[in-house]
């Protein structure tokens, strides 16, 4: 027997004993020897009890998208609300402090100006992105290295949740590959308020599943010491959230 | 009512006041106590212990002595919790019948002492006077098995003279814990004493609870301590009188 | 990050171990004050919820149910997993684990691996075994990179270093990383800068990663993993091999229960409404990430305790750490005195039947507990930590006096008779003992109890004497002095 056959052997036994003497919990199917019933599986997956909040703040009471751009603010991101036709020159008023930091700040990295793109994100939201910036692609692919020397990247995004501020990638067009928004230190990316969904059940059935997904609520942080949190330790140091509209 | 007493092996042998006081508050009330002498201990220390058979024939015990009142007192949240929440599944286990039939009719009307006095009977004046400041630790199985909540509060708010005292942390667990005070002294300590700086940071004089066990505890240390706290079940509060408080505080 | 790292094997039992703890002042403060303040974080957190209880019994069914039908969702998994371009390898201790990982990283090939932090890899014990195998693993959860460089074990499941206070975290450092800058401050953001330094360089070398997973969702093939630092998407996304290792309990049946368990897992765990980072992935993307990704079920104890209907919903558990944080016994013994990766009331409950009860130190960790019940109280899951401990109490083995003592004493406790008889002999002893009302010393076995606290002595007549002298007997007196 293989450990894959020895596994599952022991699971089919324990649930039968815990089934015999009582308390297997609920949405126990019946106890077969061998291969498990799906459909009975799937039947009492489907009775199980949900009667929790499908959205904690009701978008027809609440402005869910002042509500995300509230709850993003509180992990210390940078969250601008722009009307959507203001979205080009809040892009270049971002970029731009990055491009040239006063001496005092952060260290200069060898690409100062440049910034990666990835393909997908709409060309017309650059056009007033100063000419002495470099916008990047990432085909071919950048390493780890080039990654690293660059000063940040722009992305769109999939979905935005309002009740916890949080951002989701799911690395389609305009967002990049998972390594575009990792290695940067500065992350700006560009949230459409109709992209804002109230809570996690309208977020999550809005995705696909056999895509890779990345959730972002706010830089990262640590609160391994002492628990005082301190932000900054390995993703982008700075995320800048753009709402449009 | 006829109400049965089940006074708990503990509060027999070593805090007969506490058992006298249920007596005297429910008798004040107008209804009719009653000790089946037959009565033992309800097995919670030794199913709390692992030695789960052990606890059996005093299940049996409590349910031949308990069948047929109208309610059951006792003073102690934690012997409460064991017949109304384990009896069940103990009489399952061992597959006794008979004892899982008679502890469904008599465990639901086994009531801790201020659960009966302000939910059941819905009274919080009971008549009682007790001039001192008293602070209310709540036992854990009185918090978070019995959900009791704050009716030991709303009596001992109707005391008359009575000042209470909020005690700081006072949903923190006093360290007791059955045998782990026993098996476990150095952390049942380190619990014990800082639920002891809680209660004289409340400036009490008195500690009140539900339960014996845990007052005997903290009782220890706070004599121990030779801190001039004393320690009162919540019962012997609410029986005192004008005429009984002459004779002090114990 | 080589030498000797301790292990659990010969912990002390539970009460040896928490003696010396609850000695230690630096432990003791450093315990009190990062258990309390997350403490009342989490309560905060959670209250925003109106519907927490609903959530929560949500959780526990389907967790329940999943856990019924296990069979069914591994495979189920499996297949996903498969589909996706991933491959799947089963392990039914930490020995065959340990040698289908240190195979698949010698095959990537590798002699080096970047870790993020995972329990179950903690569990079996995968860093030494990779170790002796020539195979050198980097922690880089900063608190499991402190645990590492200071030849330490965790103390916590989700602040391993939680023992440690900022100036002895500097001190490793200073000790230990051979980059940390010179004149390196005791300042948590310059530390955390320090860390990220030192490991940026493996991270974006690294060939191979290692992690685990907090959910395996069966009917997609994902892997989630939860995190706040960001180490664990280097890990997951830029090395070409990804090794996955993750306990059989952990999956789920399906997508949309996310929206369940990620609703209480950071508020439970960190008290926010969501941690910074969350990955998920199914398989392999091409051109985004891995090119190989493996996925190690792990067994090691987990089916034998599906099979004690009581003991099994410590399965349950999510390893948000929120029973640890509440528990006043954990806050005043640390960690390392429950002798186990898993530490505090789950811990309690876990490693006992995933190791057994007949070691020294698992036959104590049931007994490690008041029963207060803080724990069932907070746990996103519901599970009956109370109930569970004190159902292993009765399997495990006790010794002959104790035995002897609860068998004895059980006679006397279950009989009216006996216990009338026991008490007049008690009030007769009053003559010798406690005239003051009270006990300063208590012989052995109650030794310990007379140590910190002094006991009641027995009064002139229990309560049934009284009653029976005053109500039985013809003279009615009333129920005063």
């Amino acid at each position: 027997m293989t450990a894959r056959d020895e596994i599952l052997a022991r699971i089919r036994t324990a649930n039968r004993t815990a089934n015999r003497t009582g308390a297997a919990g609920t949405g126990q199917t019946a106890a077969a020897a061998g291969a498990p019933d799906a459909a009975a599986v799937d039947a009492a997956y489907q009775a199980l009890p949900r009667d929790y909040l499908r959205a904690h703040h009701d978008p027809a009471e609440h402005d869910i998208v002042a509500l995300f751009a509230d709850r993003a603010a509180d992990y210390r991101a940078v969250v601008e609300r722009v009307p959507a036709p203001e979205v080009p020159a809040a892009i270049a008023c971002a970029l731009s402090p990055r491009a040239h930091p006063s001496p005092s700040t952060s260290p200069p990295t060898s690409d100062i100006s440049r910034f990666v793109v990835p393909r997908g994100f709409p060309s017309d939201w650059l056009t007033e992105v100063s000419a002495d910036i470099e916008l990047a692609s990432d085909e071919p692919p950048l390493s780890a290295a080039e990654l690293d020397a660059t000063a940040g990247v722009i992305t769109g995004c999939a979905v935005a949740i309002a009740e916890t501020g949080t951002i989701i990638l799911d690395h389609g067009p305009g967002q990049g590959r998972r390594a575009l928004t990792l290695v940067p230190d500065f992350h700006l990316v560009v949230v459409r308020a109709d992209q804002v969904a109230a809570d996690l059940a309208d977020a999550f059935a809005r995705l696909d599943p056999s895509r890779p997904h990345t959730l972002i609520s706010g830089p990262s942080a640590t609160s391994d010491i002492e628990l005082i949190r301190v932000e900054g330790v390995h993703g982008p140091r700075t995320l800048h959230i753009l709402l449009a509209g | 009512m006829r109400i049965g007493l089940f006074v708990t092996c503990l509060t027999d042998t070593l805090f007969p006041e506490t058992g006298k006081a249920v007596v005297a508050v429910l008798e004040r009330l107008g209804h009719q106590v009653e000790f089946p002498a037959d009565q033992a201990c309800c097995g919670q220390m030794h199913f709390n212990t692992g030695y789960r058979r052990e606890a059996v024939p005093m299940a049996r015990t409590f349910v031949r002595a308990f069948s047929g009142y109208e309610a059951v007192v006792t003073p102690s949240a934690s012997c409460a919790s064991m017949v109304r929440e384990y009896y069940p599944a103990l009489a399952a286990e061992v597959g006794d019948e008979g004892l899982a039939r008679a502890v469904g009719e008599v465990a639901p009307r086994v009531f801790e002492l201020s659960a009966l006095v302000a939910d059941v009977l819905g009274l919080t004046d009971v008549g009682a006077y007790f001039p001192h400041r008293v602070t209310y630790h709540p036992t854990c199985h009185g918090l978070r098995m019995l959900l009791i909540g704050d009716a030991p509060l709303r009596l001992l708010r109707a005391v008359r003279g009575l000042d209470l005292a909020a005690l700081p942390d006072a949903e923190s667990c006093c360290g007791f814990g059955g045998t782990f005070a026993v098996k476990n002294p150095d952390v049942s300590a380190a619990m014990c004493a800082d639920k002891v700086a809680a209660i004289r940071q409340s400036r009490a004089e008195v500690v009140c609870a539900t339960d014996n066990s845990c007052l005997m505890h903290i009782g220890g240390a706070l004599s121990r301590s030779r801190s001039g706290v004393a320690t009162l079940h919540l019962a012997e509060i609410l029986a005192s009188t004008e005429a009984s408080t002459e004779a002090g505080v114990r | 990050m080589n030498g000797s790292m301790p292990t659990y094997l010969g912990m002390p039992a539970f009460p040896a171990a928490a003696k010396a703890a609850v000695a230690d002042s630096q432990l003791r403060r450093n315990l009190t004050h990062a258990t309390g303040t997350i403490r009342a974080k989490r309560a905060g957190a959670v209250a925003e919820l109106d519907d927490w209880e609903r959530l929560r019994q949500a959780a526990k069914a389907i967790k329940d149910h999943t856990l019924a039908n296990l069979d069914a969702y591994l495979l189920r998994l499996e297949e996903n997993v498969i589909k996706g371009g991933g491959q799947v390898h089963w392990a039914q201790d930490a020995a065959q684990a340990n040698a289908i990982v240190a195979g698949l990283v010698r095959a990537a090939p590798a002699d080096r691996v970047v870790k993020v932090k995972s329990m179950v890899t903690q569990e079996i014990g995968l860093n030494d075994a990779l170790e002796s195998g020539g195979i050198v693993a980097t922690e880089t959860d900063l608190a499991e990179l402190i645990v590492q460089l200071g030849h330490d074990l965790p103390s916590h499941i989700l602040v391993p270093a939680i023992h440690k206070n900022r100036s002895e975290i500097r001190e490793i450092f200073r000790r230990e990383m051979p980059d940390a800058p010179a004149g390196l401050t005791d300042d948590p953001a310059e530390l955390a800068a320090a860390a990220r330094r030192h490991l940026r360089h493996e991270f974006l070398h690294a060939s191979v990663g290692i992690s685990g997973a907090n959910f395996a969702i069966a009917d997609t093939g994902s892997l989630v993993v939860v995190e706040s630092e960001g180490n664990g998407r280097m890990c997951v996304t830029l090395p070409r091999t990804l090794i996955s290792v993750v306990g059989v309990e952990k999956v789920l049946p399906s997508w949309r229960d996310l929206e369940v368990f990620l609703a209480l897992l950071p508020r439970s765990s960190t008290a926010e409404r969501m941690n910074p980072y969350t990955s998920i992935w199914s398989g392999v993307t091409p051109g985004d990430g891995p090119e190989q990704f493996h996925l190690v079920l792990v067994d090691n104890g987990r089916t034998a305790s599906l099979a004690d209907q009581t003991g099994r919903q410590a399965l349950r558990c999510i390893r948000c750490s929120a029973c640890l944080n509440v528990c006043p016994v954990y806050e005043r013994a640390g960690g390392h005195a429950y002798g186990s990766p898993y530490p505090g009331p789950i811990g309690a409950i876990i490693s006992p039947q995933l190791r057994g009860l007949s070691s020294p130190v698992d036959s104590s960790l049931p007994f490690a507990s008041t029963l207060c019940g803080a724990c069932y109280e907070v746990c996103p899951v519901a599970i009956n930590i109370p109930e569970a401990l004190v159902h292993l109490r009765a399997k495990v083995k006790h010794n002959f006096s104790e035995r002897t003592v609860f068998h004895l004493s059980g006679q006397v406790l279950e009989s009216p008779r006996r216990l009338a008889a026991a008490q007049r002999l008690a009030s007769l002893s009053r003559r010798f003992v406690g005239r003051s009302g009270r006990i300063r010393r208590l012989p052995p076995p109650l030794r310990g109890w007379t140590e910190t606290r002094d006991a009641p002595a027995p009064p002139a007549e229990s309560f049934r004497a009284w009653w029976q002298r005053t109500r039985e007997s013809g003279t009615r007196e009333r129920g005063t002095r």
